[in-house]
């Protein structure tokens, strides 16, 4: 029995490393393919996955729910626009990354400790209260933080190894905007993976067991609160690194980019999704970068001003999202899989010989 | 010292408004175990609609009507079409149901009225009153403020002290399958309740808008300092949401007064958690504490 | 009266009354007894439209009631009284009574309320006070009179003697007869407390997991040993 378990561990971590693979391979091949403008599109769908990951762990997975998040990738972002104030800056960008997860941790931790005590609407209207006062200690801090016009981000030359790497691969050039998509899709397989594992093992039973029921989870030894503290530190971390792929990505730290619409967009992402799947984060990232411009054609072409359908895309999340919940609270991702169990159950009553293609994967 | 009392008077003021907005939302928080986040965008379109009004050339008054009838039917057909499918199911499906609301209404109104300030008139004048020879801050508007929402309150205190309707609601809020048995329509209770919420929401929307700018997020505030202050006095007591609003009201007048407006936001984060923290069942509580 | 025919309710994969059939005649006490999981109480909220029915016909009076709405109940004439729990805590006694009153449609009247404060003169002493610092006894007293100030023809009545001493159990069952001698009153009393019921009940059914295991006048049921043993457990 223990062998079983430590091999299906294994099985597990394989898997996420194997995915990992693909997707780098994937990443490699889309980026080389499109152009600069999509590259940077690219990047955003990196850093709002990145994001809607870590509050996939916290929502999802642990029950909590929080609209502070655009908050804490305000925090990630500001501290990477304080490391790369201009050209001189030497700070090397995995470094900057990892000092935007390191300030985020800590002050995850501290909003983490408070919310645990908290639930649904109390925690909601905490975090709400977050969204809302952080941009205001950007405007307050005007020397240090630059006040409304935020802080520019002035990304470093790209080292020549990486250059001359990519072009041994490739054979192409590495623009600066595939630069920063390949920076932002590798933070996210590295965020992924680590999320991917963590919520496959032993802490993620923890945080779901808290999650699902607490007075069993309380019986069964677990300290509530500190899965609730460890949860929202994991998924603060992951704001963190979003938020720093956003400062390269638009270079720039400004208290307009963290609204609460931003909060509300990653939620929106996250419910699109399906609550509590990685998968579910990444297609709902993918729907927040790409439909507006779909969604903003639509309504031109329907007789809408430019300005009237620009607004249109957060409607549309709105409305899908308010949708979701009254229809299908699984997402699309929960929807798809109970589908597909429907249909292959259905298979497998009229014709038992598919049944081991069924297996096999 | 003059700058003490007229920072006091402006957060009175303001205090009034969030009481009113902070009644709101313990209105509908008391009957349906709902926050309804999506209270601050509602506020916002119903000023919206007063502003269409007054735009077509119609006076301050008939705008002023048109946002609280507006706010009455938006607040309906959200609970009857929208709350009512999520009603006693898990909060936190609620919770995200509220805030996609918010999206959605914020969207529409940027759609319909373009994401941009407009200016919204004040039926009063702006300029501060003089009392024995000194301007205090306190100015028509202000007046008409403060005496709107207490004469909101005491018809909603009215309405649900003296009158059957009343009664009924406070039923159908505190136990809704008794106020069944005693053959009272829940369902039709519960619509109502929202209605009302949505038109003291209404009021604060246009009470915070009058002489200022409107925007499809000015309210975006406003909800977390209403929030703060119904959590302040309880959640489930008007009276404390009232208090609450008041005190919050004149702690981040001082705030903004004396530190800088810019941290006004933050400083409702910090009383938020310090009542949540030590006092969680809020600033009146003797019943044993509650679950936050 | 009331009559129930064939019922069947349940919740989800588990079914809760089975096939039962029972009357409960006009101007008799008729008790429903068993034990905890026997079924009572999904019998009294299927009755009372709290719960719908999978099967079976429910006749009061001639109505169908198989598909009445629970608020429609107390403008038909019957009233579900739910034990002493039942009383709105956040509300005055005086609310609470005048919510009865409402029940039927139209407003409250003072003789109502004046004849229920002189059925219990407890009541009638604190008027103006909240319900939640009414004991227990009280609150029970509190939900039979707010279910009288509708002016029902019939009670359902939910374990009244829950939790409350023998001494108030009495004292409560026995304004219960004095009601159905004076007014004419019908009652479907259900009850877990078998022998304090039957000292009361003119007539008796007993569920068992469900299903109706004996259905005959009060004194016959008490004089049954075996049943008693088996069943009601005294």
């Amino acid at each position: 029995m223990r062998d079983r378990i430590v091999s299906l561990r294994r099985h597990v971590l394989a898997r996420h490393l194997f995915l990992a693979l693909v997707g780098l391979l994937v990443v490699v091949v889309v980026v080389e393919s499109v152009s600069d403008y999509r590259n940077t599109q690219l990047a955003s769908m990196a850093y709002l996955g990145i994001a809607a990951g870590g509050l996939t762990v916290l929502t999802g997975i642990n029950g909590q729910i929080s609209l502070g998040h655009g908050a804490l990738m305000a925090i990630g972002a500001y501290t990477s626009a304080l490391l790369l104030p201009d050209r001189d800056a030497t700070v090397p960008l995995t470094v900057v990354v990892l000092a935007a997860v390191a300030v985020t941790l800590v002050v995850g931790a501290a909003v983490g400790l408070a919310a645990a005590r908290l639930h649904g609407p109390y925690l909601a209207g905490a975090t709400l209260a977050l969204a809302v006062a952080v941009p205001g200690i950007a405007l307050y801090f005007k020397e240090t933080l630059g006040g409304e016009q935020g802080l520019r981000v002035v990304m470093p030359d790209i080292p020549v190894w990486v250059l001359d790497a990519v072009f041994f691969v490739t054979g192409q050039d590495l623009t600066r905007s595939r630069f920063t998509a390949y920076v932002g899709w590798l933070t996210l397989i590295v965020v992924f993976l680590l999320l991917a594992n963590l919520s496959a093992g032993r802490t993620g039973r923890r945080w779901r067991a808290v999650r699902d029921d607490e007075v069993s989870a309380e019986l069964a030894g677990i300290d509530l609160g500190r899965a609730r503290v460890s949860a929202f530190m994991v998924s603060a971390a992951a704001a963190g690194a979003a938020g720093a792929i956003l400062a390269f990505t638009v270079k720039l730290a400004a208290p307009s980019a963290f609204t609460l619409t931003l909060s509300l967009t990653l939620l929106a992402a996250i419910v699109l999704g399906g609550l509590g799947s990685l998968a579910g984060a990444l297609i709902g990232a993918a729907l927040l970068t790409f439909l507006p411009s779909v969604v903003t054609d639509i309504g031109r072409n329907a007789g809408l001003s430019d300005i009237q359908a620009a607004e249109l895309a957060p409607l549309v999340y709105g409305l899908v999202m308010v949708a979701v919940i009254l229809l299908a609270p699984t997402g699309i991702v929960g929807s798809l899989r109970s589908g597909l169990q429907r249909a292959r159950s259905r298979r497998r009553t009229t014709s038992p010989t598919t049944t081991s293609k069924g297996t096999a994967s | 010292m003059q700058q003490f009392f007229n920072t006091a008077l402006t957060g009175l003021t303001l205090g009034m408004v969030y009481a009113a907005f902070a009644l709101a939302l313990v209105l509908i928080w008391r009957s349906t175990r709902i926050v309804n986040f999506a209270q601050a965008p509602m506020a916002m379109l119903t000023t919206f609609v007063a502003l269409v009004v007054i735009d077509a050339g119609y006076s301050y008054w008939l705008g002023f009507v048109a946002a609280l009838v507006s706010g009455l039917v938006l607040g309906a057909v959200i609970e009857r079409v929208v709350i009512r499918p999520v009603e006693g199911k898990a909060e936190i499906n609620a919770v995200i149901l509220t805030l996609g609301l918010f999206i959605v209404l914020h969207g529409l109104a940027a759609v319909i009225f373009g994401n941009r300030y407009r200016s919204f008139p004040a039926p009063f004048g702006l300029e501060g009153l003089t009392v024995g020879g000194t301007t205090i801050a306190l100015n028509g508007f202000g007046v008409f403020t403060i005496v709107s929402v207490l004469v909101v309150m005491g018809l909603l205190v009215a309405l649900f002290r003296y009158t059957d309707v009343g009664l009924r609601m406070r039923a159908s809020a505190f136990n809704q399958e008794v106020a069944r048995l005693l053959g009272v329509k829940v369902g039709a209770m519960l619509t109502l309740g929202w209605a009302l919420a949505s038109v003291v929401g209404s009021l604060a929307g246009l009470l915070i808008a009058g002489g200022s700018l409107v925007h499809p997020s000015y309210m975006d505030s406003v909800v977390v300092f209403g929030f703060v202050a119904a959590v302040l006095g309880g959640l489930d007591s008007p009276l404390g949401a009232v208090v609450g609003g008041l005190i919050l009201g004149v702690s981040l007048s001082f705030v903004s007064g004396y530190v800088g407006s810019q941290l006004v936001a933050l400083a409702a984060l910090v009383i938020l958690m310090l009542v949540l923290t030590l006092k969680p069942g809020g600033l009146f509580a003797q019943a044993p504490e509650r679950r936050v | 009266m009331l009559t129930l025919t064939s019922l069947t309710a349940g919740y989800g994969p588990v079914t809760a009354l089975e096939d039962v059939s029972l009357t409960a005649r006009k101007g008799e006490i008729t008790a429903v007894l068993g034990a905890n999981g026997a079924g009572k109480t999904t019998l009294l909220r299927t009755v009372s439209g709290l719960h719908r029915a999978r099967s079976g016909a429910i006749d009061f009076d001639g109505t169908r009631l198989e598909s009445v709405a629970a608020e429609k109940m107390p403008r038909l004439g019957l009233a579900h009284v739910p034990e002493g729990r039942g009383v709105i805590t956040e509300l005055t006694v005086e609310e609470n009574l005048r919510l009865g009153g409402l029940g039927r449609g139209g407003r409250v009247s003072a003789s109502d309320l004046e004849r229920v404060n002189d059925l219990f003169p407890i009541l009638g002493d604190r008027n103006a006070a909240l319900a939640s610092t009414l004991s227990g006894g009280e609150r029970q007293m509190l939900v039979i009179g707010r279910a009288l100030m509708a002016r029902p023809t019939m009670l359902l009545l939910d374990e009244p003697s829950l939790g409350l001493a023998p001494r108030i159990v009495a004292q409560i069952f026995g304004l219960v007869r004095t009601l159905v001698r004076d007014e004419g009153l019908s009652v479907l009393l259900v009850e877990q407390n078998a022998r304090s019921a039957l000292s009361v009940a003119d007539h008796g059914v007993v569920l068992n997991l469900g299903r109706v295991v004996a259905d005959a006048p009060a004194d016959e049921l008490a004089g049954d040993d075996q049943l008693r043993h088996a069943y009601l457990g005294f």
